[in-house]
């Protein structure tokens, strides 16, 4: 069971709209390594985990890339809003635009629609954690990627905050894997 | 949205974010009994700032998990992604 907080994990602000780097964002809701991504990969992976600190912090971290999912889609929100046809136009949009105005969908940067594909849910718990450090890692990378494409201080307040989360979900899930080798372990001895 | 309102609401997110943090970490060191009194501290926190702000501008999460005034509160607007933060 899920339960809907009406407040978003962390603030969004932007100085001034810019399509552009909304759809440059885009690629962490509906791209590989976005935060759809990885809620889904977490949330489905948990079923198989092993011990209690695995099945609570799968379930926990992937709850919060939900909350994750909710920022982005705020970032092209509000990086959209009130933006003109001229302006849509400039910053190359019109194709995304005349496909569904500039309503929120799961695309990447490129407008690929998000896939299943991009998830991984294997059955063994020491390859979906290995699986998920990489995850964290390749998240992170986006955002530095995101950070060198904005010049707004504000926007990059949020995106950092979201790297730093990669940070601390990496280094979590590393002392799960080692937490789920050693039950392992344990259970070849006994 | 007015200032007394966002600056609780910014405060019951910093709150939240703290407790999260404090959740992961207390998924994989349990034992951890400083952790857990920081945990404990802060929620309860947390709990009556987020009663507080509900009994003023309507309820943070719904499915039973707050009442409402009348009329039921949960609908108003702004949602979160309409902020000016």
């Amino acid at each position: 069971m899920w339960i809907y907080e009406k407040k978003i994990q962390y603030p969004v602000k932007i100085s001034c709209k810019d399509p552009r780097m909304a759809q440059y964002v885009m690629t962490q809701l509906g791209g590989p390594d976005g935060e759809l991504s990885a809620a889904l990969t977490y949330l489905n992976q948990r079923y198989k985990m092993p011990t209690q600190k695995a099945k609570a912090l799968l379930t926990d971290i992937g709850t919060e890339e939900l909350a994750h999912v909710e920022m982005i889609q705020t970032m092209i929100v509000k990086l959209t809003k009130d933006a003109s046809i001229e302006e849509i136009k400039e910053a190359d949009m019109g194709p995304y635009y005349a496909i569904r105005d500039t309503a929120v969908y799961p695309a990447d940067s490129t407008g690929n629609p998000w896939t299943a594909s991009y998830i991984s849910s294997t059955g063994d718990p020491v390859a979906d954690l290995y699986n998920d450090m990489a995850a964290e890692k390749k998240a992170k990378a986006v955002y530095e990627n995101l950070l060198k494409l904005t010049d707004d201080p504000l926007l990059k307040d949020s995106l950092k905050f979201l790297l730093e989360r990669e940070i601390v979900h990496f280094k979590r899930f590393g002392e799960a894997l080692r937490n789920v080798e050693e039950y392992n372990k344990s259970k070849k001895i006994h | 949205m007015n200032k007394d309102r966002l600056n609780m609401l910014r405060k019951i997110m910093e709150l939240e974010c703290s407790c999260i943090d404090l959740n992961l970490y207390l998924d994989m060191y349990p034992t951890d009994q400083n952790a857990l009194m920081q945990y404990n501290t802060q929620a309860f926190q947390l709990m009556e700032l987020k009663k507080q702000y509900g009994c003023m501008y309507g309820p943070l999460s719904n499915f039973g998990d707050a009442q409402s005034q009348y009329p039921f509160r949960w609908i108003e607007d702004p949602w979160p992604w309409e902020i000016e933060y």
